[in-house]
């Protein structure tokens, strides 16, 4: 019933129109948090993997799939959550970090500088999403939600969350 | 109960158990950003926590869920290690706190990415990221603090004087760590006592802090004997659920 490769194409179109309740203009699929799409003989089946443990945001993107999904005509499916291998930022698209730019939020460098143990590490150059100044700097690494971290620029003084390196 | 349920309550006590004493923090933070950071750690160990219980509860079978591991076991039923119920105190000593069982945690998920039980190395897999911010942080702060005025200094001493009798528990190994060790699913402590003390001069001398040296060690979290401190913690974080049994968000 459901195991043509156009229904796949089209499950994919349908994933897209979901976002992150917490960034609004980034689909699940702009997060690279979709995994896998496996088509059973009667029932959908989709595999995400969560960005961070504690992120609540995954229970609301588990259940907006699965109602979306009922709403095109697909009443059986399921959300698996995998976890290995982990979430990076990596796996984000170019688009999306163009939309989180747009939207002011400083999309994740492409080197994982920020990640490695070394102490008192000067903090990553990142550029402000308003006025592409590099020159900004890090007022703390913990921001509004787990993924982000605060930074103010030095040149329009505006600030701005900067979603981390993962 | 097999060893590994044990081991996994165990894991997920720890970080359940540390992510409600810094979530008392929320608010009270000495300065906005580092209140923001306090409680976004707690919120990674919630996660770890909702992650290591809900494997525990698949294995456990029946009625068991993530929550009813959270909310209906008693005291005695937990396995935490001491340390992580201490009080908060003041802010030198919930970052000592932290730093310990941070750094005793990076180097043991270091340890199970290895372990030979896909769904537990998995977990640490995602968690490790995790623990490595907050890591970094938190000896960061050890060394600001140490090395930083006469008060924050007095300060440290005083929370090494605290909270280290409850550190040796952390490399002592429970009947059910033996038992997975010698299966390939937990880890070798000693090792990881190894790694966790030349860290940990490392950072203390910079931090100019005094090493202690052959303390007293105070064990019995691992096997379910606490302090007197967890009753109150899960007095406070169970009491939803107790006084209104199955009440939904």
């Amino acid at each position: 019933m459901v195991n043509t490769k156009a229904d796949k194409e089209k499950i994919y179109e349908y994933l897209r129109e979901i976002v992150d309740p917490e960034i609004p203009v980034l689909s699940i699929m702009d997060m690279g948090i979709v995994r896998d799409l496996i088509l059973h003989d009667d029932e959908v089946e989709v595999v995400i993997t969560p960005t961070y443990t504690g992120c609540p945001a995954m229970d609301m993107i588990s259940m907006q799939i699965r109602m979306h999904l009922s709403s095109y005509g697909f009443p059986k499916n399921k959300v698996t959550m995998v976890l290995s291998p982990a979430w990076t930022t990596e796996w984000m698209t170019e688009e999306g970090k163009k939309k989180l730019k747009a939207y002011g939020i400083a999309p994740p460098n492409p080197r994982q500088q920020g990640c490695d143990e070394k102490l008192f590490a000067e903090a990553e150059a990142v550029q402000c999403p308003h006025c592409d100044s590099w020159h900004t700097h890090r007022v703390s690494e913990f921001g509004s939600t787990a993924c982000k971290a605060l930074y103010q620029c030095d040149d329009c003084k505006e600030p701005f969350d900067h979603f981390k390196c993962h | 109960m097999t060893p590994l349920i044990k081991y996994l309550l165990h894991l997920a006590d720890n970080t359940l158990i540390l992510s409600q004493r810094n979530s008392e923090w929320c608010g009270h933070g000495p300065v906005l950003e580092q209140d923001i950071a306090i409680t976004n750690i707690s919120l990674d160990l919630l996660g770890q926590a909702r992650n290591l219980y809900s494997y525990a509860a698949t294995l456990i079978g029946g009625e068991a869920t993530e929550d009813s591991l959270a909310y209906l076991r008693k005291e005695r039923e937990f396995r935490n290690c001491l340390l992580v119920e201490q009080p908060n105190g003041d802010w030198a000593q919930t970052i000592l706190r932290q730093y310990c069982f941070s750094q005793y945690q990076y180097a043991l998920y270091q340890e199970l990415l290895n372990s030979k039980d896909p769904q537990l190395a998995a977990i640490v897999e995602k968690s490790i990221k995790e623990v490595a911010y907050h890591l970094r942080w938190s000896s960061e702060w050890v060394i600001r603090l140490g090395d930083g005025t006469e008060e924050s200094h007095r300060r440290m001493l005083k929370a090494i004087e605290e909270l280290w009798a409850y550190t040796g528990e952390l490399f002592e190994a429970a009947d059910y760590e033996k038992d997975l060790q010698q299966e390939g699913i937990a880890a070798d402590l000693e090792k990881i006592k190894q790694e966790w003390q030349l860290k940990t001069e490392a950072i203390f001398a910079e931090a100019t802090l005094p090493m202690p040296r052959n303390v007293f060690v105070q064990t019995g979290g691992k096997q379910g004997i606490h302090t007197e401190q967890l009753g109150f913690i899960l007095t406070e974080l169970q009491y939803m659920q107790r006084a209104y049994p199955g009440a939904k968000w």
